[in-house]
């Protein structure tokens, strides 16, 4: 190869001004970095979805009292998320989350076993909404239900 | 005709691939026919982009309009039922056919040195199309799916730190709503065909660069009798044998599609609860009863953390396989004994699923 290059001055590897060819390839390659960073910066942060802030829900009406017979329960939306409200075979009222602390799945009220249940992978919660058995590790969160002119008012506890 | 060849010829490579496939040859001894797995994922791989694209004509990647989209596709358009039914049936025999080339792969040890990275490139490509069989499941926007999705996503919330930023990544919210929908959507049709392109070539290069492996004992055997192991060439006798396997799969597609269509289900209810009996596809059925028997705690651990964390464990395990295999017929045997151990557990696991487990 080497003798190839005799008599063909125009492709010598040698720059007539090393120091200049170092100094552009130094500032090419930052300029590289640079547009690679204002390029990978975006498209990272688009990829996080942006926080919705919507004010708290502290209570949602959770229809009326009369038609929840004893031993029943009702799903009802609490914000973006499901809340199960249960008649207990005494009357009383009780509210929960109604997503299982395992997987987020929704719960529902089995009125054969008489407390609430996970049918994603067998979790069950007692009518405290405390985890009794399968693989849930905390209880169900607790919320108030009361009762306005017959209609089931549950509330955040504060 | 003869000047066009010429044209092309001095234009590409031709003559250098005419030899290269002239002289392609596959190994014949009694273990050959798991040749053939591979070449039967591709197919059903190459099923699922025609199908995809075909779906997508029709498709509307929205939780107001996905349900009744897909059951447009599968009452009003002609052969939509067909269609759908394919790309379901043919996913999950991709995914069937994908394991099966992963053991005998494993079983035959054709994963040793040069081939590490026509191992790895084969691991990679399963995972992705586990992601791909998981982002796919949403699209219907029904309440298998929906739960699915729901359970799916919420598995990589208990690694810690990470855990909750990922979650709201992978859902493109806190929660399994529309958002997710089109995230999976854009991921299914996207994201992941793109990174199969190039984790399928690199695949099928290396393995046409490097040849079939033949197995420890073919070659042991071989070298008793003092005779080479013979050879098929690939043109035309193992590639006319790849072409029949594929028209018996494409036969088997068709008559799973007509006699047990892909069912749509119930559409999504966000506020439903979870229905009894829930499963997710036949393939995650394992993990599924894990997570299930796995209890709340384990050693003050909680419990859903220790089984993706021996999940995790096993899934590195098995892409490092040929770095950890010092290649002696000693842990040629521990590796059979440690793949046999895994195939019973996760069948045991599915069987167990099926039968209903723990209720």
């Amino acid at each position: 190869m080497a003798s190839d290059k005799v008599g063909s001055p125009g492709l010598s590897e040698q720059p007539r001004n090393p120091g200049r060819r170092r100094a552009i390839d130094w500032l090419l390659g930052s300029w590289f970095v640079g547009v690679c960073g204002a390029v990978v910066y975006p498209v990272t942060r688009y990829l996080v979805p942006p926080e919705i802030t919507e004010a708290p829900t502290l209570s949602v009406k959770a229809g009326t009292a009369s038609t929840l017979a004893p031993n029943t329960a009702r799903l009802v939306p609490f914000g973006q998320t499901p809340a199960i409200v249960v008649r207990l075979k005494t009357g009383e009222l009780r509210a929960f989350s109604g997503t299982c602390t395992h997987l987020s799945c929704t719960v529902q009220f089995r009125p054969d076993l008489e407390h609430i249940w996970c049918a994603c992978h067998n979790g069950h919660y007692d009518l405290t909404g405390r985890n009794i058995a399968g693989p849930p590790p905390r209880p169900l969160d607790a919320y108030e239900a009361n009762v306005q002119d017959d209609e089931i008012v549950i509330s955040r506890r504060t | 005709m003869a000047g066009l060849r010429t044209w092309l010829a001095e234009r590409l490579p031709l003559d250098a691939v005419a030899a290269a496939i002239a002289h392609k040859t596959v190994p014949q001894h009694r273990h050959s026919f798991w040749y053939y797995l591979g070449g039967m994922t591709l197919f059903f791989f190459g099923v699922q982009v025609a199908t995809g694209i075909l779906l997508l004509l029709y498709y509307r990647p929205s939780a107001g309009e996905a349900y009744d989209s897909v059951q447009f596709i599968m009452t009003r358009v002609p052969f939509g039922w067909l269609i759908r039914s394919i790309h379901s049936w043919s996913a999950n025999l991709m995914v069937g056919a994908a394991f099966i080339h992963l053991f005998s792969v494993l079983y035959l040890k054709a994963y040793r040195k040069p081939r590490e990275l026509t191992w790895i490139s084969g691991m990679l490509l399963l995972f992705i199309t586990m992601a791909f069989g998981f982002t796919g499941y949403l699209l219907p926007w029904n309440e298998l799916a929906y739960f699915a999705t729901r359970v799916g996503t919420d598995i990589p919330g208990a690694i810690p730190l990470i855990g909750d930023p990922l979650v709201t990544f992978l859902r493109g919210g806190p929660q399994v709503t529309g958002a997710t929908l089109t995230r999976f959507y854009g991921i299914h049709v996207a994201v992941l065909p793109a990174i199969t392109t190039v984790l399928l070539g690199l695949h099928l290069v290396l393995v046409q660069y490097h040849g079939m492996s033949v197995p420890p004992s073919v070659d042991a055997e071989a070298a008793r009798a003092g005779r080479p192991t013979p050879v098929m060439p690939f043109v035309p006798h193992f590639a006319l044998r790849d072409l029949f396997g594929w028209t018996v799969a494409l036969a088997l597609l068709a008559g799973l599609s007509a006699y047990l269509p892909w069912e749509l289900g119930t559409k999504a209810d966000l506020f439903a609860a979870a229905p009894a009996g829930i499963q997710p596809e036949w393939y995650f059925l394992w993990t599924f009863q894990a997570l299930k028997v796995v209890p709340g705690h384990v050693f003050g651990i909680e419990g859903e953390l220790v089984a993706i964390g021996a999940l995790s464990i096993g899934a590195i395990g098995i892409v490092l396989l040929p770095f950890l295999d010092p290649n002696t017929a000693r842990a040629r045997t521990v590796v059979n004994w440690l793949a046999s151990v895994a195939v019973v557990f996760m069948v045991a696991m599915t069987l167990w699923a099926l039968m209903g487990g723990v209720q």
